[in-house]
């Protein structure tokens, strides 16, 4: 049984830059959790907290129920995979992933044999004499992780470990580390900026920003009901289009942009929206709910007329690109769409997946 | 589609190539490699003027008769092999060079460590002060040594006398001498080490240690299983160097004892001046001066043969 419980950390790196300021969470045990967030948000930092590597300021960890604060990394029974793999140059595969075990003084069949599974089951077995040098880039990287494995800790801790690799061997590990946690069910923290390793692997999604939790979600839920302004434009890519919009209450409800076009709200949300009337907020549409138009369309469809600035032939779709007033707006329509720059193009925007954010709080209402 | 078009462009590229263009490719090459050797002439002159031709002299001289009137070949090797005199100065050397370079390489490695642990500015002045033994020129640091070392008037003697406790003659007795001579060498040598190791200390990952930390490796550990395999190379390349530059040293004992007493701190470069300057005898100086040459060569062919091969093992 390994939770980890992160309660009110706070860190603090000299000249008072806070890197974390207060975070809470709480992780089940066999829970894959994902912290992401841009760059220099403090996931490297958190992770390195319930590493032992980088002193807590203040607040608390606990691992398994037992608050770590003051104990070393090497009486924590973690594992951790670095970004750059950080194997022994001088020391064999076989010797890297044995290092570990060998300082806890196994036996040698134990290791032997701990060894031989793992490298077995992430297909490295053949590898084992070899320098790290002489690997590459993906075959250290599963060396990293069976060094890792081998010790059968009570938490994993990865800090962006695939980002050294290139794209398409990302795409193969990722599912190699989904595979290996369905294989060995632990408690796994793990670290990237890459909404979509995030979306992919985890459980739950832990999104930071600027040292503090933005939310914690299932990936689906961070998805379709993010809380704030961050997550929404953070989750998903392409990116959420963010239009300025005002709410105007004139027979029914409406979201007027700012060219003059009125949007009609989804009767089902009027009431939740309806406190907020009149005010200036942000319309939050993603990309695939705003499309092409059909002939028999959902109920909460609203119409708009795009001048076309630049398409982009996907394959499976067309992103179009176009403009409310200078605001950039991207939607995704059907590839067999006729789309011609400079050319007006009606668009159905699918109401019922509008979220709608206060430009005070930043909060999405 | 695409790269099959690639491909085609590629191929007829290669093949319509014309030949004459592939000798003036390899024409342009040695040339090249004529210009390359202009460039290194001076380089090859000094060498050849300052190294090669010096040490071809020396082996010749050493193969000389005392009048070089006749050569002798190996005779004054053999005949210095059989002299008593001789082995002690083969015994202080190897005593004086290698408990040197051992303690330099320890103090070093030691004084690295600590340098390694001050952060920010200070680490810099340290060092710079630390330093200083190197910088001196050794002949007058070493003059400072012998004054330090004066058995009535010196600085060493008269805080043992405040303390009440007997004076001692530094460089009185044999091995009081051969102490204070390594001292001497220690104290200036281990400068080098320590800036030497801790570049080398500073090019160790952090990250190996940290992952070292999460195995479980205590500090004793990471020294032995991280630190002194990382460092291995730059250590053996830093004995070997200074080993021969040990066994080679002449200023401390020069200036210190002048081989005394009773001959009991001669060195290879001081009994060689001994012999071949003061006494006049310049063949036997020069076999004298030679006598370490094959072992310290040996040494260091095997030691740079294995740092190349480790090298190339783990430098990613
Ligand atoms: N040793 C340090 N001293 C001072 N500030 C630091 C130190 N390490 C990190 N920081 C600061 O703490 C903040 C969080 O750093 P952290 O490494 O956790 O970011 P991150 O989310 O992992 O980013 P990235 O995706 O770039 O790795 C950054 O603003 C960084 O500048
Ligand atoms: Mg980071």
């Amino acid at each position: 049984m390994a939770q980890v419980s992160i309660r009110k950390v706070v860190k603090a790196y000299e000249g008072n830059v806070q890197a974390v300021k207060g975070i809470d969470l709480e992780i089940a045990d066999e829970e894959f959790v994902v912290l992401v967030g841009p760059s220099g948000c403090g996931k490297s930092t958190t992770l390195r907290m319930i590493a032992g590597l980088e002193e807590i300021t203040s607040g608390d960890i606990a691992i398994g129920g037992e608050v770590v604060n003051d104990v070393p990394p090497r009486d924590r029974d973690i594992a951790m995979v670095f970004q750059n793999y950080a194997l022994y140059p001088h020391m064999s595969v076989f010797d890297n992933m044995a290092f570990g075990l060998k300082l806890r003084k196994f036996p040698k069949e134990e290791i032997k044999k701990r060894v031989d599974d793992a490298a077995k089951m992430l297909d490295i077995a053949m590898l084992l004499d070899r320098k790290p040098k002489a690997l590459s880039g993906g075959q250290r990287q599963r060396v990293a992780m069976g060094r890792a494995i081998v010790r059968n800790p009570k938490v994993f801790l990865f800090d962006e470990p695939l980002s050294n690799l290139d794209a398409k061997l990302r795409v193969q590990m990722r599912t190699e580390i989904k595979k290996v946690h369905q294989l060995v069910p632990t408690t796994t923290v793990y670290v990237t900026h890459d909404q979509i390793e995030a979306m992919t692997l985890a459980d739950r999604v832990v999104v930071m920003n600027h040292g503090i939790i933005e939310q914690v979600g299932a990936p689906q839920e961070l998805y379709h009901n993010p809380a704030t302004r961050f997550v929404a434009g953070f989750i998903g890519s392409p990116a959420m289009n963010f239009l300025t919009v005002k709410l105007v209450s004139d027979n029914g409800l409406y979201v007027e942009l700012a060219d003059g076009t009125r949007l009609a709200v989804n009767p089902a949300r009027i009431d939740r929206y309806k406190p907020h009337a009149g005010k200036t907020m942000t319309l939050g549409l993603r990309p695939e709910h705003l499309t092409e138009t059909h002939t028999n369309e959902k109920p909460g469809t609203a119409y708009l007329d795009a001048t076309v600035d630049v398409t982009e032939p996907m394959g499976m779709e067309t992103m179009v690109h176009f403009f409310i007033k200078g605001e950039p707006v991207c939607a995704r329509v059907d590839p067999l769409t006729v789309a011609i720059p400079g050319q007006i193009l009606r668009l159905a925007a699918d109401m019922s997946n509008m979220h709608l954010i206060d430009n005070d709080t930043n909060k999405v209402v | 589609m695409a790269d099959g078009n690639s491909i085609g462009y590629g191929e007829t590229a290669l093949v319509s190539t014309p030949r004459p263009r592939v000798g003036s490719m390899r024409r342009f090459a040695r040339r090249r490699s004529l210009f390359a050797i202009l460039l290194c002439s001076p380089l090859i002159a000094l060498v050849v003027g300052l190294q090669f031709y010096p040490a071809g002299y020396a082996f010749y001289l050493s193969m000389l008769n005392r009048k070089m009137t006749g050569f002798v070949l190996f005779d004054n090797f053999t005949f210095l092999m059989g002299q008593d005199s001789f082995q002690l100065v083969v015994f202080q050397s190897c005593l004086f060079a290698v408990s040197a370079v051992v303690f330099k390489a320890l103090l070093g490695f030691i004084l690295a460590h600590l340098m390694h642990n001050i952060r920010g500015q200070n680490q810099r002045i340290w060092r710079g002060l630390l330093l200083i033994p190197w910088v001196i020129p050794l002949a007058l640091s070493t003059l400072t040594w012998w004054w330090l070392f004066d058995p009535a008037y010196s600085a060493l003697n008269w805080t043992l006398k405040w303390f009440g406790l007997p004076s001692i003659p530094f460089l009185g007795t044999v091995w009081n001498a051969r102490i204070s001579v390594i001292v001497v060498n220690v104290w200036f040598g281990a400068p080098f080490f320590m800036i030497m190791y801790l570049a080398a200390l500073k090019s160790v990952p952090e990250q190996l240690y940290e992952a070292a930390a999460i195995d479980g490796a205590g500090a004793v550990q990471r020294l032995f299983f991280i630190t002194l395999p990382m460092m291995r190379n730059i250590i053996l390349i830093t004995v070997l160097y200074s080993l021969i530059v040990t066994f080679a040293d002449f200023d401390i004992v020069r200036i210190l004892t002048n081989g005394g007493p009773q001959d009991g701190t001669h060195l290879f470069a001081t009994y060689a001046f001994q012999v071949g300057i003061q006494s006049g005898n310049i063949p036997r100086g020069a076999a004298v001066s030679l006598f370490m040459f094959p072992i310290l060569a040996a040494l260091a062919f095997f030691v740079l043969r294995d740092v190349i091969k480790r090298n190339k093992e783990i430098t990613a």
